[in-house]
């Protein structure tokens, strides 16, 4: 008897996104449909997209929405989590809205110890402006306005956010993990499932960090750009658990 | 008669898949080639190959490797 093994979670529309060939974002998406419908939340999560390729995640995640302005993701799910506290609140935000424009937002949100959970995709540029320099690029990393590549000297060096809110007292879990290959992005869906249940007992802040290709702006084939991802972008930000006081297994059992 | 390994079978929607490649890239059986003709949107989408190219019946095993890492979920997967 054959049987269906692999299908379109119940929590994201069917309909054709308008994301490139190869994106992490349309990946990622599906993680948070999945995890939303595993954990059993759909008809009580409310999502927060960014300004940038997300801006649309409203079109395809079937949970409520409300669209924040650039960089201001945390703020916004603060408030809605405090007017609705039995709510699961998550915002997804780019490296873009979330590490140059809503730096204060975000850093206040995790220092406060908001229930809420962030999603922070991390492509290394601005990608829906096409392609310039982000805190986020890393050293020697092509774009449109380091030609080239980023220069630390002239340009600064790339901003680990991550790193640095795991320093504020508020925050529980915070991991990174990346969509570049079948086992990261299984790694990355029990990394959001964690960080989901980490608000859904009220402990704290939880973050995951998402390193997902961007084979358009990289200029790189899908295949090479999920490559260039694992092999480079992962020396400036090593994927593992920055920060964990949920004091449940993570993901080695350890 | 020697057991039969595992079976499986995707089925690719045209319409929906966008010609990243990153499911050939993953499959370990080999089992998924590019379509010789357009979808709509103008790129070339992929397509279950069922054993056209190994001159026997499909290796698929429903490992669901290609759906995991397909961007556009334009990949089911049934396995007997």
């Amino acid at each position: 008897m054959e049987k269906k093994v692999f299908e379109r979670p119940r929590y994201l529309k069917k309909a054709s996104t308008h994301y490139c060939p190869g994106c992490g974002h349309s990946i990622l998406h599906r993680l948070v449909a999945e995890v939303i419908e595993e954990l059993g939340i759909g008809e009580r999560t409310i999502g927060v997209p960014p300004a940038g390729c997300a801006v649309l995640a409203y079109d395809y995640i079937d949970v409520d929405m409300g669209e924040a302005p650039h960089g201001r993701g945390a703020a916004l799910a603060t408030g809605i989590k405090r007017v609705l506290p039995d709510r699961i609140v998550f915002s997804y935000q780019g490296d873009g809205d979330i590490a140059a424009i809503g730096t204060a937002e975000t850093i206040h949100a995790a220092n406060r110890g908001e229930r809420i959970t962030v999603i922070f995709v991390n492509n290394g540029c601005y990608g829906m402006t096409g392609g310039q320099m982000a805190p986020t690029t890393v050293t020697g990393q092509l774009s449109t306005t380091t030609p080239g590549g980023r220069v630390p000297l002239r340009d600064g060096y790339p901003v680990d956010l991550s790193e640095m809110l795991a320093v504020a007292k508020g925050t529980v879990y915070i991991e990174r993990t990346s969509v570049t290959s079948p086992k990261n992005i299984l790694r990355t869906k029990r990394a959001i499932t964690k960080a989901f249940r980490t608000q859904i007992d009220g402990l704290g802040f939880s973050l995951v960090e998402v390193l997902s290709p961007c084979p358009t702006n990289w200029k790189l084939s899908p295949v090479e750009a999920a490559r260039w991802a694992e092999e480079t972008m992962t020396k400036t930000y090593p994927l593992k658990v920055i920060k964990d006081l949920t004091g449940t297994p993570g993901q080695d059992g350890n | 008669m020697t057991k039969k390994a595992k079976k499986g079978r995707i089925t690719v929607d045209r319409e929906f898949c966008k010609g990243c490649y990153l499911c050939i890239s993953v499959c370990p059986t080999g089992s998924i080639g590019i379509s010789g003709t357009l979808n709509q949107k103008g790129y070339y989408p992929v397509e279950f190959l069922d054993g056209k190219n190994q001159g026997e019946e499909s290796r698929c095993t429903g490992c669901t490797t290609c759906a995991i890492v397909c961007p556009d979920v334009a990949i089911e997967v049934y396995r007997e």
